[in-house]
Parts: C-alpha cells; structure tokens; sequence
C-alpha cells in the first residue's frame, strides 16, 4: 500500500500545481493521497481510464474520509486492475457483471443504511459498454430511485476489453472493429447514439457531471461534490484510449483536452437536471485537430479526404457549443 | 400461533421472523404476494432496520441482493419463471461470489407459450447453478424451510432457493403454524458473513480467475453443497427440537418400509401421491412414496438407501428436459448407479399447471407395476391432438404457431381436467 508518491504531472496544467495553497491542490499531488488504485496493474501504456479511475477513486476516497466501497462492472478497468490473485484496489471493491454495476452498489448502499454506516459511501464505476448499453436499465433504475450511490463512467466510446466493438457511445464516422472504415458513409453512422449525461439528468438526480482526464482539478472537484451529495449522482468522465483509438500513448492527455476545446465533448456539471455549471472553451480548435491524431478516423483524411464528414462533425461541435454556452461571448 | 393464512402471507412472515435486512421486489406471478406483504411490513416499521426496493427487473433484484450481501446484510428476494430465467446471470453469480441470499421461487412453467401455472421447469433450470435447492410440500414446510433456509445459506456462505408450488401453495389459504420471534431468534443466530465489503479491512470481491485456478474454485463450490447433504439433517433437527416439527431434511419417505414400488417426487404433488398410495395400499399393493425435499445439493446416498429393497420406482415429474426426458429421474439414476437392471419409469406430468389427479396417478402406476408403461409417459397427454399437429406439419409448409394449432385441436382455452 505504501509507495513513493511520483509527480509525474508536476509542470502541466494537469497535476503541477506545487505553487498554489496547499487547500487549493489537488488529490493526486497530496502525499496522503490513498493510491486506491494501485501501481502494478495490467492497463495498457497511456490508458485513459486507468487516469481517469486513479483520479476518480482518489478524489472519493478523500471526500469520503476513506470510508468508500465500491462496485464495479466488467470491463477493461476491471480485468486490468484484477488478474487473480493480485488485485490493485485497496479499497473495500466488488466485480458481479457487467450489466449490474448499479445494481449491486443499490444493495451496497441499502446495506450500509440498515447497518448504521451512513458514513460509507458507495461508488459504481463501469466503461461506457457496460453504462450506455448493457447496464443501462439498472443504471435507470438507479437513478430513478434515487438511490445514494455515485456511478462513474469511464467512457472510451466504445467496447476495448473485447478488442474495440461499437457501443451507443461510439461517436459517428469511428472506425470501430463493427463499424468498419468502408463505403460511401464509413465508420460509425450519424444520428445514433445515447447521450447519456442528458439522459442522467432527465431523471431529475441531484448531480450529473461531466470530466475529462485533462483536467484534473475540475474532475476532483465534481467527484468531491458528488460524494458530500445524498442520492444518486453520475459522473461521465471522458477517457482516451490509445489502443482502440489508434494514438499514441503520449497523446491521453493532449486528445481529452482537444476533445473539450473543440466542443465535441462539453464539460458541464448538472443540479437536478438543470446545468449550473460549465468549463469553458479556452481557445475553440477545429474538429480536425482533435480528429488526425486518431486512427480510427484516419479515412476521413486520406487516401480521398472527406470534408463534408468532417464538416457533420464540426457541425455537432458547433451545436453543443451553442446548446451549453461553451464560448464567452466574443471569445470566437 | 396458528393462523389462517395465505402460502404466500405465511412465507411473508416467516421470511419477517428471520429479520431480513435487504428485501428486492419485483413482481411476477405466482410469487408477487409474497413481496407485497413484506412490502407492507417494512413500510410499517415493524422490520426495521431493513430496506425494501422496489427494482426495475428480477435481474436487478439478484444484483441488488448481491451487493447488499457482500456488504454483509442479510438479503431476501422472491420470483417464479420467467422472472428466474431474466435474472440468471446474477443467480449464477451470487453462487460463484458465494453470497448466502435466500430466495423464494414460486414454481411456475416457463414460456413460451407463456403460461402463469405451476410446474417446475423454472427451479429445475437453474438446478446446476450452485443454489441450495429445496423443495416444499406444503405451506407449513414451506414457512419452516425459509427459516431454515437462512440458517443453512449463512452457515455454508451459499445462496439457497426455497421452492414452492406456484398457486398451489403460495395462493392456497389454510391453517398454519406460524412460530414467535423469540424462537426464530433462538433457532437463527444473526448474519456472520465469511466476506463483507468493509473500509476497515479492504477486500476485492470477484477478481477474475484464470485456468489456474478456476477448477479448484469450482470444486470449493461443489464441496460446499456437499456439506449441505449433513448440514441440512442436523438442521431439520434442531429445527425439530426447537419448533416441535419433522420439516425439512434430504428426503422424506412414506410408507417405504416393505414397499416394492416406489414413486418419487417433489413438492406438493407428493400429497397426491400420498393419498395414491394409501388407496393403492389398501387394494394390496405395496407402493410407497419417497419426497425429494433437498435437490440440489441431490442426497445420492438417501435416495440410494430408500430404494435398496424396491422392484421398479417411478419418479413423478413437474418439468421435462427436451430431447431427454426426465430431469429428476436422471438424478435417481445416478444414485442408482450399480443397479441399473431395476425397473425405472419417468411420469412427466403437471406441465403448465394441468391438475395431477389421483385417477391418473393411479392408472400410471398401475400399468408401470404391469409393465405397460412407457418409460417415459407423459401424464394424460392427449396423443390425439399432437398427432393430428404433427400430421398437418407434415402436409402444410406453413403450419403456423405451434401452441395456436394445438389449442384449435383441443377446441378449448383453459385448463383440461379429466
């Protein structure tokens, strides 16, 4: 359990904050911090959901004064952080199935209830397969009964543990190993799709909040918020995933930034399904630049360059910069 | 306190004695009164403390239960049928975790076509699943096995399914002897779990296990239903002490001792039987019956011993494995291993909830002791009307649905007594 903390992050906008107050810093820059998900797991070089847990689990783990359990769908995060018989939580952690996340941290969540432990709470984690798609009708359930649970999302747009399948969170013109780059309209097809923060929020929850792994302050912040919240709340955080994405391990970081300044993925936060809060844009980039790094829409530019699909996807940008008031007025 | 009162109320309250703490709910018939009942109770704040929820599906329900029990409360749910099939992969699951949930299924056919009546195709289903699985005769055993149930699942850290008979049981009112909270408590020590989600003692739940290891855990599992096998006489006898009642136990015979036809069964058609046999004894036959109370784990050296002196058995079915036949009856064929020469029949009968009436019983009998009978019959099947489907199969490509061509044969909708 006990290791030497590594600033890896120290002199990015991410983690290196060594100059602010010391209330002001982050989770993951305190040496006190819990390393709930411990070095030695099996995550591929630069996954973004190995981050983005790190960071999630951390950040809980402190607001929760390290009374946290947590349930946990199958999944990438789950097969990588546990190969029998070594496990890398040091958290109290359950894996079922991976359609039950939800559920199970219910029962959790009830159980702590009738043993007096409202002091622990309950955390459900899964990939966006096991949220969007399979999960989702205990997800629903969840939230409909308002139980007091905080699921998080791990969303990497499609299914990675199975070797990179559509799920309803891949986003359109993806090449996926389902949705191949062939055709006239290759890769995923527009207008399909759930919006799952949106759908998070039409069930009137307390909390619904969106993150990405390039911030981390923002992510420590939400995940903080929702943990001092009673019912349930739900997080989506936006992970990269260098292997199914086809980019390079360095580049986690760099495409989850690119992802919000382009506005394809809008960073908001949510109180009882209305938006109260919202990252801004700091400087709006084209789709494009989010785009190249990425092999999985690498038939979008070469060998016949596509704009006018570029252009569906600028345009959806566009939209949700529109639809949550991502730019300052005359920032553009 | 004896009471008249509803199966399914009766279970309720037993299930209440045995002071549950998480209870799922979802309905399905025939089991939905059961959660409604609790349901009312814990509203009432008379089970307090204990959480009731009301999930979005059966395979919520298991997936609640799951996590309620690994963070060590004491969990309950009920279904039937198709609600079991829906939640399967959790049943399986809180099996392998080795979390001691108790269940309640109240026997119902699976679809399609669907259908709401009893037999035991659901149950049966899920028999190699790595559940307890125990079946009640009656409503009385029914409220004594639950108690017993909790007892049984919490001492091995298994999960443990109580079967009783769809409407038969669970919607038939009668007098019941319901025992006082002080004697469940004394019989029903409070939930110890072996493994518990705890921020003081860090555990992961549910790694995932390679080739390595994956038999030994398998075999852990099978050796944990075996100790059942002496785990549930003991019980049934400091249930005996304790509650004044024979309830319970691997099997149950009736009338064996010189028997020399033996009919074997589970559940409440074994009342049946029973009257059967008296009737049958009393013509001269030695016929006995032999209960099935606990299936699974399936007590091979019991059912062995009572058949040691009989001359031909025949097990009485309320489920039918496809393209075999029996599925009870192939489990007494194991335990019959070395004497495959005797004499076995397998009686498939009740499908659907189609009554299993004495006459009947009687003629099957009858011709399996005159060695008429198919060794595998089905139980006032009406040959005309299959036949009469199956010809047309043969004349017409487009025969239509199966259940509609059967039911315009029968010229009837509704249950068939004879």
């Amino acid at each position: 359990m006990h290791q030497p903390i590594k600033f890896y992050q120290t002199g990015t906008h991410t983690v290196g904050n060594r100059l602010l107050k010391p209330e002001q810093r982050t989770v993951q820059s305190d040496r006190s911090r819990s390393n709930s998900l411990n070095c030695g797991h099996r995550a591929c070089q630069g996954c973004g959901e190995a981050l983005g847990a790190r960071y999630a689990i951390d950040a809980a783990m402190s607001a929760a004064r390290r009374q946290l359990v947590a349930a946990n769908a199958t999944g990438c995060l789950e097969v990588f952080s546990t190969p029998y018989p070594e496990s890398s939580w040091q958290i109290p952690w359950i894996h079922s199935l991976f359609g039950n996340a939800a559920a199970v941290a219910t029962g959790m969540a009830a159980a702590m209830k009738v043993k007096n432990r409202g002091d622990v709470r309950v955390v459900a984690q899964g990939g966006d397969g096991g949220t969007t798609d399979i999960g989702f009708g205990c997800l629903s359930g969840m939230f409909e009964r308002n139980d007091d649970v905080l699921y998080i999302c791990y969303d990497n747009e499609a299914y990675m543990n199975t070797g990179v399948q559509r799920s309803s969170a891949t986003p359109p013109a993806a090449r996926t190993a389902t949705t191949a780059a062939v055709g006239d309209a290759p890769g995923n097809v527009f207008g399909q799709g759930k919006d799952l923060p949106a759908i998070a929020m039409a069930h009137g929850i307390p909390y619904v909040a969106t993150a990405t792994v390039a911030d981390l302050h923002d992510l420590e912040d939400k995940v903080a918020k929702a943990i001092a919240i009673r019912g349930a709340k739900y997080i989506h955080i936006f992970v990269p995933c260098p292997l199914g994405w086809g980019a390079a391990a360095h580049d986690t970081i760099r495409l989850a930034r690119l992802a919000k300044e382009t506005g394809l993925f809008p960073v908001f936060e949510a109180e009882q399904g209305e938006v109260t809060g919202i990252l801004k844009i700091r400087r709006k980039l084209p789709v494009e630049e989010y785009l190249k790094p990425q092999r999985r829409f690498a038939h979008l530019f070469a060998p016949t360059p596509r704009p006018e699909i570029i252009a569906r996807i600028q345009a959806i940008a566009d939209r949700n910069i529109r639809r949550y008031g991502l730019l300052d007025e005359g920032a553009r | 306190m004896l009471k008249q009162i509803e199966g399914s109320h009766a279970v309720a309250e037993a299930v209440a004695l045995c002071r549950p703490e998480v209870i799922c709910a979802y309905p399905i018939s025939p089991q939905t009164h059961i959660v409604e009942a609790l349901g009312e109770r814990v509203k009432s704040g008379a089970l307090a403390p204990c959480e009731f929820i009301n999930v979005e599906s059966e395979f919520a329900a298991m997936s609640v239960a799951i996590g309620a029990s690994a963070a060590g409360a004491r969990s309950y749910t009920a279904t039937a049928s198709q609600g079991l099939l829906f939640m399967v992969e959790a049943v399986y699951n809180a099996a392998g975790l080795g979390l001691p949930v108790v269940m309640t299924v109240a026997n119902r056919a699976i679809g399609a076509p669907i259908n709401i009546w009893n037999d035991h195709s659901d149950s049966m289903s899920q028999r190699d699943c790595g559940w307890i699985q125990l079946f009640a005769e009656t409503n009385q055993e029914a409220i004594d096995l639950h108690i017993q149930a909790f007892r049984l699942a919490e001492e091995l850290s298994l999960p443990a399914m109580v079967c009783m008979d769809g409407f038969i049981l669970t919607h038939a009112y009668e007098r019941l002897e319901l025992p006082s909270q002080e004697q469940v408590d004394r019989y029903l020590p409070p939930f110890e779990p072996r493994q518990v989600l705890d921020p003081a003692q860090p555990v992961t739940i549910g790694a995932m296990v390679g080739p390595e290891a994956f038999t030994e855990v398998r075999y852990l599992a099978h050796a944990k239903q075996l100790q059942a096998l002496e785990l549930v006489p003991e019980l049934a006898r400091d249930f005996k002490a304790a509650f004044g009642r024979d309830s319970g136990g691997l099997v149950r015979p009736y009338r064996m001792e010189d028997a020399e036809i033996a009919v074997i069964a589970l559940g409440s058609v074994l009342g049946t039987i029973k009257d059967t046999v008296d009737e049958m004894r009393a013509d001269g036959v030695k016929i006995g019956a032999l209960g099935i109370t606990t299936f699974r784990p399936f007590p091979l050296r019991e059912v062995r011993d009572a058949l040691a002196r009989v001359k031909l058995y025949v097990v009485v079915e309320k489920s039918l494995a496809i393209g075999i036949g029996g599925i009870v009856a192939t489990d007494v064929r194991m335990a019959l291993a070395g004497r495959l020469h005797l004499r076995g029949y397998t009686v498939i009968a009740g499908l659907g909830g189609r009554p299993i009436t004495k006459a009947s019983l009687r003629r099957a009998l009858g011709e399996a002791a005159a060695g008429r009978l198919e060794r595998l019959h089905f139980l006032d099947l009406d040959r005309a009307v299959v036949d009469q489907v199956l010809a047309r199969e043969k004349e017409v490509r487009r025969s239509g649905p199966i259940a509609e061509a059967v039911l315009r044969n029968v010229g009837v909708v509704g249950a068939k007594i004879r």
